[in-house]
C-alpha cells in the first residue's frame, strides 16, 4: 500500500494470477487472430491428415494410411504451434518493443513465460481434439493404446517446441526468425516421416529426421498409439532438445529489439 | 540487508536521485557523470538535442540499463534490484511501439489493467485519450497520434506515483496536444512525479516545474524556467522581411543586430525606449513592416539554443 501525495491509498501488490491469465488470454487471441498463423497451426495438419488418408498416393508402409498419419499429424500440430507460431509471434513482439514495454510493467518474466505456455497449451488442446475427432469420426481411426502416454508426449513435445521457438525469437532478428522457422518447418515435414514412411528417404536423411524434434515426437507418438509403449530413444531425443533450448535460451534470450 | 528497504541515503521528499551516472555503449559514454534530483510531485522536463542521453537516463531509472558508474534511486529503491517493488508504482510511455501490432486499444488497456491491483478504469481512460472510436482498430492501423495517446493511457492505467513520458505530444494535432497536457496537469494536481523528455520547448514551458538541459550526457543547466531565462542577458527580437541590411541597422542602433534565421532578428541590447524609437525609425525610413516585436528576458528556446549551439551547428 502506498499513499499518493493527494492522500489516496493505492494497494501495490501485483495480482499475479489475474495478470498471468489475462496475459495468456491475450497471447491466445493473438495466436488465432492472424490468418497465416491459423493456416500453419490448423490448416496444414488437418489438410495433411484428410488428404493423405483419402488419397493413397504416398508410401505409408503396411498400415492403413490413417494409422500411419495420426502420430505424424499430431507432431506437425505441436511443432507448428509451439515452434513456428510462437517463434514468429514472439520475434515480432521483440522487434516492436512489446517485450521491452512489458518489462516496465509489474508482469514478471516468469509470469510472461507461463502465459505463453498456457496459450500454446490451449491452442494445442483444440488442435489435438480436432485431429482426433476427424481421425476417429471421419476416417475410422482406432488407437491401439497410449491413451495416457500420448497426451504426456504431446505435452513434452509442446514444451520442447515452445522452448525452441522462444530460443529462435530471442536470438535472431524477426525477419530471420520468420524465414528460419518456415524453412525449417518445410524441411521437417519432408524428412521426419510425418507424411510418408521415412524409409522412402535416403538412410542418412531418415536418420537425421529421427534426431530432430518433429521426427522424434512422431516416432514416440507412433509407438505409444500403436500400443508398443514408451519409445525411450525418441523420448530422450525430445528431452535433450528441450534441455538445450532452455539452457541456451535462458542465457542468450534478448528482450530488447 | 533487507532488499525492500528504501535506501537510507535518499533524502525524504526525493522521488528520483541520480548521482554520478555514467553509461557507455561500446566505450562511448551516452551519459557521463550525470547528477540529477527530482522531488516528489515535481515535473521535470529533460531537454536536450537528439543523442544527448535523455533516453539512456530514463532507461537507467526504469531499470532497463545497468549504470557503469554512479547510482540511481527511484522512491528510494534501486531500479534493477527492486524492480518488483517499483514496477507497480511507475508508469512508462515509450515514444513508439511497445504494443502488439495486431491488438486493439481496448483489449491492451484491459490487459495492462490486469497487471495492477487497483488500476484506473480502462473505459474512462480510453475516453480521456479520445480512442473510443478506435477501440477495435488494430494498433498497427492507428495513426501516429492515436498510438501516442494509447501509449500515454498505458502509462497511466496503474495509477503510478512516478511517470516517465518520452515525447508525449510529438506528432499530435493541436486539440490532442491540449487534452494530453490536461491529462498531465491532472497528474500534477494529484501529486504524481513526472519526468518529461521533450524537444518541444513550449511543452516544457507549459508543464514543467523545473527544466534540466543535458547535452552529450552531461547536465549543462537546470532550474525553474524563471531561473534559466533570468540568467540570459536582455535582448530585443523582432520579425520582419528577411534580408534587411544588418550593417546599416547595427550602425543606426549602435548595438550588434543579427538574423539567426530568415526574417528573425535579434538585437543584442536591453529594451530602452530610445533603442525602440531608433529601430522603428530605421524600419519606417525603408518602408519595412515590423511583426512580432519581443523585448525583455529571453525565452527558454533562446537558452536552449545558446547552450546546445555547438551540437546544432554540427548537425547534418
Amino acid at each position: 500500500m502506498t499513499r499518493t501525495a493527494s492522500g489516496t491509498e493505492v494497494p501495490r501488490t501485483t495480482p499475479i494470477v489475474r495478470a498471468t491469465l489475462a496475459q495468456a488470454a491475450m497471447e491466445l487471441r493473438l495466436l488465432v487472430r492472424s490468418a497465416e498463423s491459423l493456416l500453419v497451426t490448423l490448416g496444414i495438419p488437418l489438410g495433411v491428415l484428410v488428404f493423405f488418408s483419402v488419397v493413397d498416393v504416398l508410401p505409408t508402409g503396411g498400415e492403413a494410411p490413417v494409422d500411419f498419419l495420426v502420430p505424424g499429424v499430431l507432431a506437425i500440430s505441436v511443432v507448428a504451434t509451439g515452434l513456428v507460431a510462437v517463434a514468429i509471434q514472439t520475434a515480432f513482439e521483440r522487434k516492436y518493443a512489446v517485450l521491452k514495454r512489458l518489462g516496465g510493467t509489474p508482469l514478471t518474466r516468469g509470469a510472461f513465460l507461463v502465459a505463453k505456455g498456457l496459450s500454446v497449451a490451449a491452442l494445442l488442446l483444440v488442435q489435438t481434439v480436432l485431429v482426433v475427432v476427424v481421425a476417429v469420426v471421419g476416417l475410422g481411426w482406432q488407437p491401439g493404446g497410449g491413451l495416457l502416454l500420448a497426451p504426456l508426449l504431446v505435452l513434452l513435445g509442446a514444451l520442447t517446441s515452445t522452448a525452441l521457438g522462444l530460443l529462435l525469437a530471442g536470438t535472431l532478428r524477426a525477419e530471420a526468425t520468420l524465414a528460419a522457422t518456415n524453412g525449417l518447418f518445410l524441411v521437417l515435414l519432408v524428412i521426419s516421416g510425418v507424411t510418408f514412411e521415412a524409409e522412402a528417404l535416403p538412410a542418412p536423411l531418415a536418420a537425421l529426421g529421427a534426431l530432430l524434434p518433429m521426427g522424434a515426437l512422431r516416432n514416440a507418438l507412433d509407438s505409444a498409439l500403436s500400443g508398443e509403449g514408451l519409445a525411450v530413444e525418441a523420448t530422450l531425443v525430445l528431452v535433450a532438445w528441450g534441455l538445450v533450448a532452455v539452457v541456451v535460451g535462458s542465457r542468450r534470450f534478448r528482450w530488447e529489439p | 540487508m533487507p532488499e525492500a528497504a528504501p535506501d537510507a541515503a535518499a533524502a525524504p521528499g526525493t522521488a528520483i536521485a541520480i548521482r554520478g551516472l555514467t553509461k557507455r555503449y561500446d566505450r562511448v559514454a551516452a551519459v557521463a557523470g550525470l547528477d540529477l534530483e527530482v522531488a516528489i510531485g515535481e515535473t521535470l522536463a529533460l531537454l536536450g538535442p537528439n543523442g544527448a542521453g535523455k533516453t539512456t537516463t530514463v532507461e537507467c531509472c526504469m531499470g532497463y540499463r545497468i549504470p557503469d558508474e554512479g547510482t540511481v534511486r527511484v522512491l528510494g529503491h534501486d531500479p534493477r534490484r527492486d524492480r518488483a517493488l517499483l514496477a507497480p508504482r511507475t508508469g512508462l510511455m515509450l515514444q513508439e511501439g511497445g504494443v502488439y501490432p495486431h491488438a486493439f486499444p481496448e483489449e491492451v488497456l484491459r490487459l495492462f489493467a490486469a497487471y495492477y491491483r487497483a488500476p484506473r478504469d480502462p473505459e474512462e481512460l480510453l475516453q480521456r485519450v479520445g480512442l473510443t472510436g478506435s477501440r477495435r482498430t488494430r494498433f498497427r492501423d492507428l495513426s501516429g497520434g492515436q498510438k501516442q495517446r494509447l501509449s500515454l493511457a498505458l502509462a497511466l492505467i496503474g495509477r503510478p506515483e512516478v511517470v516517465y513520458l518520452d515525447e508525449p505530444t510529438t506528432g499530435l494535432d493541436v486539440a490532442a496536444r491540449r487534452s494530453t497536457w490536461e491529462l498531465i496537469e491532472e497528474l500534477q494536481a494529484d501529486g504524481v512525479t513526472v519526468v518529461l523528455t521533450t524537444h518541444l520547448l513550449d511543452e516544457a514551458e507549459q508543464l514543467a516545474d523545473r527544466v534540466a538541459i543535458i547535452d552529450r550526457g552531461r547536465l549543462i543547466a537546470q532550474g525553474t524556467l524563471a531561473e534559466l531565462t533570468r540568467a540570459e542577458h536582455p535582448r530585443v527580437t523582432f520579425v520582419a522581411r528577411p534580408g534587411l541590411e544588418l550593417a546599416s541597422l547595427s550602425a543606426a542602433l549602435a548595438v550588434p543586430v543579427t538574423e539567426p534565421s530568415a526574417g528573425q532578428y535579434l538585437v543584442d541590447a536591453d529594451n530602452e525606449p530610445e533603442l525602440l524609437v531608433r529601430l522603428s525609425r530605421w524600419l519606417a525610413d525603408r518602408g519595412e513592416r515590423i511583426e512580432d516585436l519581443h523585448t525583455g528576458t529571453s525565452s527558454l528556446e533562446d537558452v536552449f539554443l545558446r547552450l546546445t549551439a555547438d551540437d546544432i551547428e554540427v548537425a547534418p
